[in-house]
């Protein structure tokens, strides 16, 4: 193979050089690109941890062969905005007390944007369809429910 | 090592050309969950989530033909989900929206694993499935494209294209039982499709047998008594109906479930599907 190829992640054009052969996207966006937001917990796509966008759907990066990913636009939690001034999912999740050990997080906000993106005022039943690929030990989702429909609330309310 | 990433079937054929062994991965979600257990090592692989002849679908009035590369998201959604509830059904049961965003079709018949859920639909529809390889292209039925548990008619070297399903007249309903809601994989899985125009009943099971099991005996029987101009079945039809079904099961007993609960779950689905289909009493 090429010694690297380049993937475009949260806007910019990142090399990868000498990976080895099936290296996944969580892998690569941590180990090789610095990027330590996306969390890998099980790397079988059960637990949503790992959840980035990939041209604009909601994928578990440990199922997406990071090699396979060039030409396609990433976006991981770290592109979601700038430190220091969080997105008004991420404020949402803090004020809602949606995050204790936090370890979820990541992949929640993540799932969150592309759920309001698609449905901007989702039932109930549909949050907790939409966000079942994301699993939480602590908090037993209640909150987190609560943080999605206060951004659906506020989102309306600003229009 | 090589990554290739595909776009149209031409490509796709001259990668498998240059390396016939090459692992073949569209959406992923079953290659990289072996490949990050480390139960699959990959060398050469030829991505097919991006060839544009693979993820489109045809709808030419009695027939649709669905691209390998359709994915879970797009079946669940309108249209597809007008002309073939049975896998649309089926699609929203599969794993989360992560999974559903990228893993196709084409990657179910790929793995065709008993507990696949698109599969029960696919057999109940009398799905054609499209093989092709740079040496020419073949059809054949369902039934004979997965011939056992994760083993099918395909050879190295071939691409599954897509398959061809009729869009049919009448209720269908797809309905699984497992340890959850979502994210879980089948422990007993039942399509059901009705023909109101053919006035036939169709079954077929998953997760009950090394391969999808279609139940011709409960079918004949339906088609011979139920009221298809009135929507109805009586309450010993649907009993009876759903005795066929758990007598073509074949279950095993395995981590998941034992033989005697999932022989019991698919009679408990059959019938439950017929009276959905045929709800007058
Ligand atoms: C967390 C999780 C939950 C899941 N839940 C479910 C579920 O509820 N129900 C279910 O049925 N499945 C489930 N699966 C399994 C998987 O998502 C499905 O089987 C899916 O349809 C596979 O599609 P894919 O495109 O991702 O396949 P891939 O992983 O890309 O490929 C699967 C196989 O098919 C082959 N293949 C793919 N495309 C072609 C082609 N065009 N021609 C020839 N061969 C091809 C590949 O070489 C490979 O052997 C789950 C998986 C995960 C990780
Ligand atoms: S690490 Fe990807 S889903 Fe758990
Ligand atoms: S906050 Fe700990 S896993 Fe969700």
């Amino acid at each position: 193979m090429s010694e690297f190829y380049v993937l475009h992640v949260n806007g910019a054009a990142r090399e990868v050089r000498d990976a080895a052969a099936g290296e996944s996207l969580l892998f690569v966006l941590r180990e090789r690109l610095g990027l330590m937001g996306s969390k890998g917990a099980c790397e079988q796509g059960e637990c949503g941890s790992c959840s980035v966008l990939l041209d604009d759907q909601l994928v578990c990066g440990c199922l997406v062969l990071a090699a396979g990913a060039v030409g396609q636009r990433i976006v991981t939690i770290e592109g979601v905005a700038p430190l220091g001034a969080p997105s008004d999912v991420q404020q949402a999740f803090v004020d809602a007390g949606a995050v204790q050990c936090g370890f979820c997080t990541p992949g929640l906000i993540m799932a969150t944007h592309s759920l309001l993106e698609r449905s901007p005022a989702p039932s109930e039943m549909e949050i907790r369809e939409e966000l079942s690929g994301n699993v939480c030990r602590c908090t037993g989702y209640g909150r987190i429910i609560d943080a999605v429909q206060r951004v659906a609330v506020a989102r309306r309310g600003a229009q | 090592m090589s990554v290739i990433v595909a776009t149209s079937l031409a490509e796709a054929f001259a990668a498998l050309s240059a390396h016939p062994e090459a692992t073949l991965v569209a959406g992923g979600t079953d290659v990289m969950v072996e490949v990050n257990a480390g139960h699959r090592h990959v060398a050469d692989v030829v991505m097919v989530n991006r060839v544009g002849e693979l993820c489109t679908w045809r709808h030419d009035g009695a027939m649709l033909h669905l691209g390998a590369g359709v994915t879970w998201s797009q079946i669940e959604a309108a249209p597809i989900a007008e002309w073939v509830p049975v896998l649309a059904q089926a699609a929203r049961t599969v794993g989360s929206p992560q999974i559903r965003h990228v893993g196709t079709i084409g990657g179910n018949l790929g793995t065709c694993s008993p507990a696949g859920d698109g599969l029960p639909g696919l057999a109940a529809l009398d799905a054609v499935v499209h093989l092709a390889s740079p040496a020419g292209e073949r059809s054949l039925p369902f039934a004979e494209f997965m011939v056992g548990p994760k083993r099918t008619a395909r050879v190295a070297g071939e691409l599954i294209i897509g398959v061809t399903v009729p869009v049919l007249r009448g209720w269908q309903g797809y309905s699984k039982v497992g340890v959850r809601n979502a994210m879980v994989i089948a422990t007993a899985s039942v399509a059901l499709v009705t023909d109101l125009d053919g006035r036939t009943v169709r079954l077929a099971l998953g997760s009950v047998g090394p391969t999808i099991l279609r139940c011709t005996e409960a079918e004949a029987f339906a088609a011979a008594n139920v009221d298809f101009a009135n929507g109805a079945a009586s309450a010993a039809v649907v009993s009876e109906f759903a005795a066929l079904a758990r007598a073509a099961a074949r279950p095993i007993d395995d981590h998941r479930s034992t033989a005697e609960y999932r022989r019991h779950a698919v009679g408990v689905l059959a019938g439950r599907l017929l009276r959905r289909a045929f709800p007058n009493e």
